[in-house]
């Protein structure tokens, strides 16, 4: 069996299956972020893969969007963090809840 | 030869990525994350991305990570790992909503896998995925996303610098 496709979409799948199973379980902020990292990832490798497949090289140049988003997504949602650290005493989401309800 | 290195990378890439959810300490979540980082690097490098490879390593796993590890140890949140009862019926429903996902995924991929196409990748040829022709599209078809890019850099770092400076001392 030669190295396909199908591999490289099974690999993005599970990894962002682990993320979004990241999200739902864990209530600390922090690793919520970094479960969406995963996430983000897992369709780095997607289009990678894809990329490579079809010899063309617009999936590559979307990665490095994808990767700048990301670094723009973690700077916001890290100050937010700090912020709502500093009122809340706290990175625990079920502490933010003040507009649940 | 290359299936047997994608297994070794996709088993720590996997084994890591389960360590980041698992964890209970955010610092070691981080550095299981930058592990992760680092075996994608190298499955990008496998078929050919190696640009694509050297960004990961570089940007994700040197100034993401760096950042995270920055806003970990900058909060100090000893208390919080030992008071920290996480509910069991979000646990339970994550993991079964994970689990759905999971098997969908897989139905799909097994079906790719036995439909007839083999779906193998083609050695590349030389100039594929070089800098030079990566920079050649990023500065031609995608000049005007590229340029967007860069006000939504701007908008993060000031985003980020307003939330995180607090109220008292704004005057300078």
């Amino acid at each position: 069996m030669e190295l396909g496709l199908a591999h490289y979409l099974g690999l993005s799948g599970v990894i962002f299956a682990i993320g979004v199973i990241g999200v739902m379980i864990r209530r600390n902020a922090i690793v919520i972020l970094m479960a969406v990292e995963l996430m983000l990832n897992a369709a780095n490798i997607a289009l990678v893969a894809f990329s490579s497949f079809t010899q063309t090289i617009d999936g590559q140049v979307f990665v490095f969007f994808v990767i700048t988003v990301a670094a723009a997504e973690a700077a916001v949602g890290l100050a937010l963090i700090v912020v709502l650290f500093r009122n809340r005493k706290s990175v625990s989401v079920d502490d933010f809840n003040l507009m649940k309800w | 030869m290359q299936l047997a290195i994608f297994t070794i990378f996709s088993i720590m890439c996997i084994a890591g990525a389960i360590l980041v959810i698992t964890l209970r300490s955010p610092v070691s979540s981080a550095i299981a994350l930058v592990f992760v980082m680092c075996t994608i690097a190298g499955l990008f490098a496998l078929i050919g991305g190696l640009f694509v490879a050297a960004i990961q390593v570089i940007v994700y796993a040197g100034a993401v990570m760096v950042l995270f590890l920055f806003v970990i140890m900058l909060l100090n949140i000893k208390d919080e790992l030992i008071q920290r009862d996480e509910k069991k019926l979000t646990r339970i429903l994550g993991g079964v909503l994970g689990a759905a996902f999971l098997l969908e995924i897989g139905f799909f991929v097994r079906k790719g896998l036995t439909s007839g196409s083999p779906g193998l990748f083609m050695p590349a040829p030389n100039e594929f995925s070089s800098i030079e022709s990566i920079s050649t599209s990023i500065f031609t078809k995608y000049l005007f996303a590229f340029e967007v890019t860069s006000i939504l850099l701007l908008v993060a770092i000031v985003g980020a610098i307003m939330l995180a400076r607090g109220k008292g001392r704004t005057e300078t």
